[in-house]
């Protein structure tokens, strides 16, 4: 960690990823038995269902200092919970408005649908999510000050 | 305080090969709150269980983290492990460093460096978890079928088979449904009545099947394994234990002329009738729109001649409540009305019919007895053109946007028995698809075409129209490019098929969810095909979705599979992670029931204080824990953050969020 | 314009989704001047679809069709051929400039024999 600092080593991210217990986080073990890499920086949070995610918990992993955010569930009509994520969709559609409003770039939250089968779109999401969120570079605006400073 | 114990796992090499599990054991000593921290190569084995016994007796731990496989692997592995040392087994946490960790980076600093932060999130979880106990609900082991045709028939015959108690809920007088309508099956041109008026005589017989005709369910109340069901018995006036069934009274009654429903209202039956030869219960039944004993006070006929005094004018409605542990929906379907299709000239012409029609008229029992005769004249059709997807694929509003999947079969079962009972008869069939998957299917649709000569025309009917006592057929051929007029005799329309109306007071008595076109939803659509999303709820017919009859009666018989495997169960176990209301920032707004997609939630009228000894009553959201399926969407919904998931609460979701985001 | 642009105008004009349709004839099943169409209402759409648009904008049926709306009426997927047919029609018209019939142009003696469904297609086709 001290590393980064001194040496100032080009930006890595670092990356919230919520996922339904059901289908994604299933395809996340997938990608993992396949060997399937993407960056160390992307860490996952287990959840019942993607409709379980508050887009409060969304800001708060950007207020802690998180660069992005994704957000993985079943594919729409496959939902374990049935309508799940529809409500997530209609969800996540308002947050993205509001981190609008808030000057917050739009690519540093993205919702996708990984089934449990998809290990390999998994990993290519997160690749992908990873690259964007490199180009965009820190999340300045909405990092809480106090957590900054136990840097 | 919390007294967290941490368990790194090596996995053999698959995990130590990459993180440096020492390191991560260490450095998690040092973490607040835990008070133990070791590694193992496999703690999964009996040897690394029996570490983790002995350190939560001997640290007396209240909380464990794991860092191993995925907990889709062995959570319940874990769970069972603290159990047994005496923890509650929703103290454990998994962290998961082989699947999203060890196996998917390759450099050892970076793996190890993830796999600390991965650890000290689930520790950061664990030390918010709260013991949570596993409820128990017991099974009433007794079963309802609402709907009395071949799918209710089936389901109810191997539910009764493996034991159980099963009832049938019927609206008609007699069950059978609309199989009992049908005069040939396809592929395999079975006669229907004599395939199924067996099974209907074994559900007569069988002495855990108890048959309750001329009901319908009206109200609802409890959950899977404890439903409370009240059915409504409509008032048949006639005794149904006394009636035997000797037809002396539909033939001593003077008013006949009502329209027989059972022959799609092509010819008529008394007021007192048995709705066909086979019915079962084979006991007649008034109708009070007709009866004029009942419409003016004066006749009496039938009770005059009826030898054992089974007709009772003064008969009223009762009502039934058993218990029932599951539930199965059979609600069936029927032919939509063609109404919004005047092209077809359906409503201006007897000669244009429906396909159940045209059952009708080529079924022994039916009105002709057998004979195909036109309805105008009753003469003998001999260019008949059949018209496919009448209502079916259509998103202009006018019909179904869905296929009703049935009737390219059973079109060309018409077409093949018409021409081979009457060789002389030219059949024609304009249709816009022909699809006909299934075992032997698309060979009996060709065996119509090449061994019977029917002609199949690609295209649509634009408009039907009489002209000197001929019907008109006026479409298009659209592999010649031309348009077609056939001067025809009969028309046969293939009307869609929606599910039967009263489904939808079905569903909403039983917090079943439906879709826009009123077909009951299945719990998925891939793996749990014949559940319903609300638990104890399953579907079976064309309820669910357009069916055949093989496709119906396997989904009966899964169904029963399923309830079986449902009152075989003394206690239900339920799943403690569910939702629970704050009610003291609850303010009953229904926004948690509206997006429920179970129905746990129900609202209830509490009493609280609010200071100065005095109390006041308000309007909380309650949650049944046997419903709940624990998916979380009523807590994002909540406005005032009164609803929280047990197990995966929002503090401890905020708590993961700020462990992973801590630099 | 390309030809890609062209096509865009087209559907943009009919304001028809020529996608949704399933190819079942219905639209010429009920057209009442099927024979005096050189490309028929179904293969308008489906035409279109494709991007044949100079076929479509040197042929005859455009002046032919009766503007009946027979075949919007009837189709199941709420597709409208007749948009097509007109949208085509349309194009054809603006592209010779302003030389449509004026209402004043139309002797008034022509009122009592034409009936009034036949003026207002005439006035659809012509006074663009």
């Amino acid at each position: 960690m001290q590393e980064v600092t001194t040496e100032k080593k080009e930006f890595v991210p670092n990356i919230v990823a919520f996922c339904c217990n059901w289908c994604s986080y299933a395809g996340a073990d997938l990608a993992g038995s396949s060997r399937l890499t993407y960056p160390a920086n992307v860490k996952i949070i287990r959840v019942p269902c993607s409709c379980r995610v508050n887009p409060s918990f969304v800001l708060k992993a950007f207020q802690q200092g998180a660069d992005g955010v994704i957000l993985c569930g079943c594919h729409p009509g496959d939902c374990h919970y049935v309508t799940g994520n529809y409500y997530t969709r209609r969800r996540m559609a308002l947050l993205y408005s509001f981190l609008n409003y808030l000057g917050i770039e739009k690519e540093r939250t993205r919702l996708e649908w990984v089934s449990a089968a998809e290990g390999a779109r998994f990993s290519a999401v997160m690749n992908d999510f990873v690259k964007t969120v490199t180009d965009l570079g820190e999340n300045k605006r909405l990092t809480d000050l106090r957590v900054k400073e136990g840097e | 305080m919390q007294r967290i114990g941490v368990f790194i796992c090596w996995c053999g090499s698959n995990i130590s090969a990459t993180v440096d599990v020492v390191k991560v054991a260490e450095a998690m000593k040092n973490e607040p709150g835990v008070v133990y921290s070791a590694n193992y190569q496999y703690m999964c084995s009996e040897n690394g269980q029996q570490l983790i016994k002995q350190a939560i007796k001997e640290h007396n731990l209240t909380g464990i983290v794991v860092g191993a496989c995925s907990p889709r692997m062995h959570e319940a592995t874990f769970r069972k492990t603290a159990e047994a040392a005496g923890l509650n087994p929703y103290m454990v946490e998994i962290a998961n460093i082989r699947e999203h960790c060890s196996w998917i980076h390759k450099d050892m600093d970076e793996a190890t460096e993830k796999a600390i932060i991965l650890v000290r999130t689930a520790i950061a979880k664990v030390k918010l978890n709260a013991p949570l106990m596993a409820g128990e609900s017991p099974v009433i082991k007794r079963a309802l079928v609402i709907g009395g045709g071949i799918a209710g028939i089936q389901a109810a015959l191997d539910i009764a088979d493996a034991g159980f108690e099963v009832d049938i809920v019927e609206k008609n007088a007699t069950i059978g449904g609309r199989m009992a309508q049908l005069d040939k099956t396809f592929p395999t041109l079975d006669c229907s009545a004599c395939i199924l008026t067996p099974k209907m005589v074994d559900c007569a017989q069988h002495e855990k099947i108890d048959i309750l005709t001329y009901s319908e369910v009206e109200d609802v109340k409890g959950f899977v394994g404890n439903f409370s069901v009240k059915i409504r018995r409509k008032a048949r006036y006639v005794d149904e234990s006394k009636c035997t069934g000797c037809k002396v009274c539909m033939e001593k009654c003077p008013s006949k002329k009502g329209l027989n429903a059972f022959n799609m209202n092509l010819n008529t039956r008394p007021a007192i009738y048995i709705p066909f030869a086979q019915a079962i219960p084979n006991v007649a039944v008034i109708d009070p729109e007709q009866c004029i004993k009942l419409k003016t006070g004066k006749c009496g006929i039938c009770q005059k001649f009826c030898g054992v005094g089974a007709i009772d004018y003064e008969q009223k409605d009762t009502f039934v409540e058993r218990q029932y542990g599951a539930i199965v929906v059979a609600t069936g379907y029927k032919p939509i009305d063609l109404d919004a299709f005047n092209e077809y000239g359906y409503n201006d012409n007897k000669d244009v019919v429906t396909s159940l029609e045209l059952e009708r008229l080529m079924n022994a029992a039916g009105p002709t007895n057998g004979v195909l005769l036109r309805p105008s004249d009753g003469k003998h059709p001999k260019v008949i053109t059949f018209i496919q997807c009448v209502g079916s694929r259509d998103s202009s509003g006018c019909g179904k946007p869905y296929c009703s999947k049935i009737c390219c079969m059973y079109t060309a079962k018409h077409a093949m028995l018409i021409r081979e009972k009457y060789p002389d008869t030219e059949v024609h069939v304009f249709y816009i698809d022909v699809r006909t998957p299934g075992k032997n299917y698309d060979e009996f649709f060709r065996r119509a075409v090449e061994q019977y000569g029917v002609d199949y025309i690609k295209g649509m009917v634009g408009k039907v129209y009489n002209e000197n006592g001929k019907l008109m057929v006026q479409g298009s051929n659209l592999i010649d490019n031309e348009q077609v007029t056939i001067e025809s005799d009969l028309v046969v329309l293939a009307a869609a098929i929606e599910p039967e109306p009263s489904v939808r007071k079905v569903a909403t008595l039983l917090t079943a969810s439906i879709d826009t076109n009123n077909f009951l939803t299945e719990s998925h659509a891939k793996l749990r095909p014949v559940e319903s999303p609300t638990a104890g709820v399953y579907l079976a017919g064309v309820c669910q979705g357009p069916k055949d009859i093989p496709e119906t009666v396997s989904q009966a018989s899964a169904c029963a599979a399923k309830v079986i495997g449902l009152l075989v169960k003394d206690k239900l176990k339920t799943n403690p992670c569910v939702a629970t209301p704050d009610e003291s920032m609850c303010n009953g707004c229904s926004q948690c029931a509206n997006v429920c997609a179970y129905g746990a939630i129900t609202y209830v009228d509490k009493e609280f204080r609010i200071g100065g000894g005095k109390t006041e009553v308000r309007r909380v959201a309650s949650v049944n824990p046997a419903v709940c399926q624990g998916c979380g969407a009523c807590t994002v919904t909540c406005p005032s953050g009164a609803m929280d998931l047990k197990g995966f609460s929002s503090k401890q979701i905020m708590s993961e969020v700020e462990a992973i985001c801590k630099k | 314009m390309t030809k890609t642009e062209r096509i865009e105008n087209l559907n943009r004009l009919s304001g028809t989704d020529v996608r949704k349709c399933m190819k079942c004839g219905k639209c010429s099943g009920r057209c009442p001047a099927f024979k005096e169409m050189d490309i028929k209402p179904h293969q308008f759409v489906s035409m279109l679809g494709q991007g044949k648009i100079d076929e479509l904008l040197a042929c005859n049926a455009i002046w032919n069709c009766l503007s009946c709306m027979a075949c919007v009426e009837r189709c199941p997927r709420g597709v409208a051929p007749a948009a097509v047919v007109e949208a085509v029609r349309d194009t054809v018209v603006r592209a010779q400039g302003a030389n449509g019939i004026k209402a004043e142009d139309i002797p008034p003696i022509v009122d009592e024999y034409i009936p009034q469904q036949l003026l207002v297609s005439a006035y659809r086709k012509y006074n663009k």
